[in-house]
């Protein structure tokens, strides 16, 4: 039933966070553009961009904690700042650099924020889940990275939340910390709590979000599912293999999908459309050459990124060197 | 979209309410390193200076100076200001400012809890301690040296909830305007010396010179002590004295509303 549910919701079936032209201003510089979004029920909707892109600032107007200058802003059919007391029962947070008094314990933290909820999760099955029952009498600054990311996962959750807003949440994990943390965001997700993700590494993006919006300088710059985001940039593929027998240049350029062709020692290098690599995979076949070593490079997550925000376009052949034109979402 | 507002029910067996929970977390938290320590010193401090004091055989005997009363009689409400005084301005900026800079306040108002009721936890806190080392040392005082029990007993508590509001409002805005934890801990110690210094810790105010028991008497623990004594002597503290106090916890306390910053 979940399943259906969140299947129609890619469609936009049901709304649970509505983001219009908003506007935020520190003083004279401009944190958010115009940003809008909708996140849908039950997806993991991620906030990507570089550090400074406003992402923070966005998610705070979503939470309440900052007041838009301008646009509208609506969490479950409630305003972030009229609707605080109502909306702060249904959002659970996990906020970026945020930490506990060094000698709350665990067990305490959470027995502490449940006492806050109308209709709080049991802490102690909460405690169990996340893996930190064994630290319950442990206080907060003996704990390590891992340990207080996961209690501030458990304290977002403790009050049942229908919505949880996580930021950063990997960031100073070690990457095995960081795979047990991705494990636990699908099982909430699971548990049918929507979730808005905040982070700037593209592999979080791309393992855990059904959709992703990119947001550089306080602009939605693109938003689609990591698979689409990745798929725009992918005019281009290079297929790089070796040869068992030399294989003459011209073969391969004859091809229409193939648009140059270049040699590294024995390595060919074939440059071409999407679909250059049936085409050379064919061509090779018929004359009974095979590729060994074969290497296909593809756009991925971090090309989108690359190529839609601008950055790094000097380096990186194929992604752009000219600045992209921006599309708001 | 509207499935959330009229769902509430009533809860019928409640939990700890958030407020309670609060309470009971500061007061642990209050028995726990740093603020340990700092809590040790608020209440064994005067303790241990009233038992010193106390076995000096001179300061039993009575002063022609301080209107025939002994110097441990002059002392014992010096004491009293000095545990309160150390709970207000030395501990409690420091923990306040330090949930500011850590982000514990900022958290809390992602929750249906106001971080206003952290204030609430910490002022219910240190005053119940307050209290508790009040009477301790007033037993102590009179079980261990014979010192009068305070025969004003109602100018005596009066004077001692304004000497209290006055030292909380002044700690309160201490950790409103310290930029950080640290800053805090430094600002709240040197206005505790400070005011310890015209309460008459080193020197009790009747042997100041003129110009400084003037200067005394306009500040919070120079009048708090004068009140307890008249309170004490079973007099009702004097007007100015009240006044004074009161002063001092209005203005502190609406500069603090004021400059408080949650984040």
């Amino acid at each position: 039933m979940r399943l259906i549910a969140r299947c129609r919701d890619a469609e936009g079936m049901s709304a649970v966070i509505e983001v219009q032209h908003l506007h935020k201003k520190y003083g004279d510089t401009a944190a958010v553009g115009d940003v809008s979004f909708t996140v849908h029920e039950g997806e993991i909707f991620g906030i990507l961009g570089p550090n400074g892109a406003g992402k923070t600032t966005t998610v705070e107007c979503i939470e309440g904690l900052r007041e838009p200058d301008r646009g509208q802003i609506s969490v479950l059919g409630l305003d972030p700042q009229r609707d605080r007391a109502e909306l702060t029962q249904l959002l659970g947070v996990q906020l970026q650099e945020s930490r506990l008094p060094d000698q709350l314990r665990v067990a305490e933290a959470l027995e502490l924020y449940s006492s806050f909820y109308r209709d709080p999760a049991d802490w102690r099955e909460l405690m169990e889940v996340l893996g930190i029952s064994a630290k319950a009498r442990t206080p907060f600054r003996k704990l390590s990275g891992g340990q207080q990311q996961r209690l501030s996962i458990a304290l977002a959750l403790v009050g049942s939340p229908r919505v949880a807003v996580l930021d950063e949440l990997t960031t100073g994990l070690d990457p095995q910390a960081r795979r047990d943390t991705w494990d636990l965001i699908e099982a909430v997700r699971d548990r049918g709590v929507t979730i808005v993700l905040v982070t700037h590494f593209m592999e979080e993006a791309e393992r855990l979000c059904d959709r992703v919006a990119l947001i550089d300088a306080g602009q939605v710059v693109a938003l689609d599912t990591p698979a689409a985001l990745a798929e725009r940039v992918e005019t281009e593929q290079r297929i790089r293999f070796r040869p068992s027998v030399p294989v003459d240049d011209w073969l391969l350029e004859s091809l229409p999908e193939v648009t140059r062709v270049t040699h590294k020692g024995d390595a060919v290098v074939v440059t071409g459309t999407s679909k250059a690599l049936n085409a050379v995979i064919s061509v090779l076949a018929r004359n009974h050459i095979v590729a060994e070593q074969l290497r296909v490079e593809q756009a991925d997550l971090e090309d989108a990124f690359l190529a839609l925000t601008g950055r790094h376009s000097s380096t990186s052949e194929g992604t752009g060197t000219h600045a992209p034109a921006k599309t708001k979402g | 979209m509207t499935m959330t507002s009229a769902t509430i029910a009533a809860p019928a067996v409640r939990r700890r309410s958030a407020m309670t929970q609060l309470t009971i977390t500061e007061l642990k938290l209050f028995t726990r390193g740093r603020a340990a320590v700092g809590l040790g010193l608020s209440v064994g401090f005067p303790l241990l200076l009233l038992i010193i004091f106390g076995g000096i055989h001179s300061f039993n005997m009575p002063v022609r100076n301080y209107g025939g009363l002994t110097t441990l009689d002059v002392y014992v409400p010096i004491l009293l200001v000095f545990a309160m005084a150390s709970l207000s301005l030395v501990a409690m900026p420091g923990t306040l400012a330090g949930y500011r800079e850590l982000g514990v306040l900022r958290r809390l108002k992602t929750t249906p809890a106001d971080p206003v009721r952290v204030l609430a936890a910490q002022f219910a806190v240190k005053l119940a301690v307050a209290v508790i080392t009040v009477v301790l040392l007033l037993a102590v005082a009179r079980g261990g040296y014979g010192v009068a029990i305070p025969r004003q007993i109602g100018g005596f508590v009066v004077a001692g909830l304004l000497a209290a509001a006055a030292l909380m409002a002044t700690g309160l805005f201490v950790a409103a305007v310290a930029p950080n934890a640290g800053a805090a801990r430094g600002i709240g110690a040197i206005l505790f010396y400070l005011m310890m210094f015209f309460a008459g810790l080193w020197l009790p105010i009747p042997a100041m010179p003129q110009e400084l028991q003037h200067i005394s008497h306009a500040t919070p623990l120079g009048a708090a002590v004068l009140a307890l004594q008249n309170a004490t002597l079973g007099q009702w503290p004097t007007w100015l004295q009240l006044v004074t106090m009161a002063c001092y916890a209005v203005t502190f306390g609406l500069a603090a509303a004021r400059f408080f910053r949650w984040e």
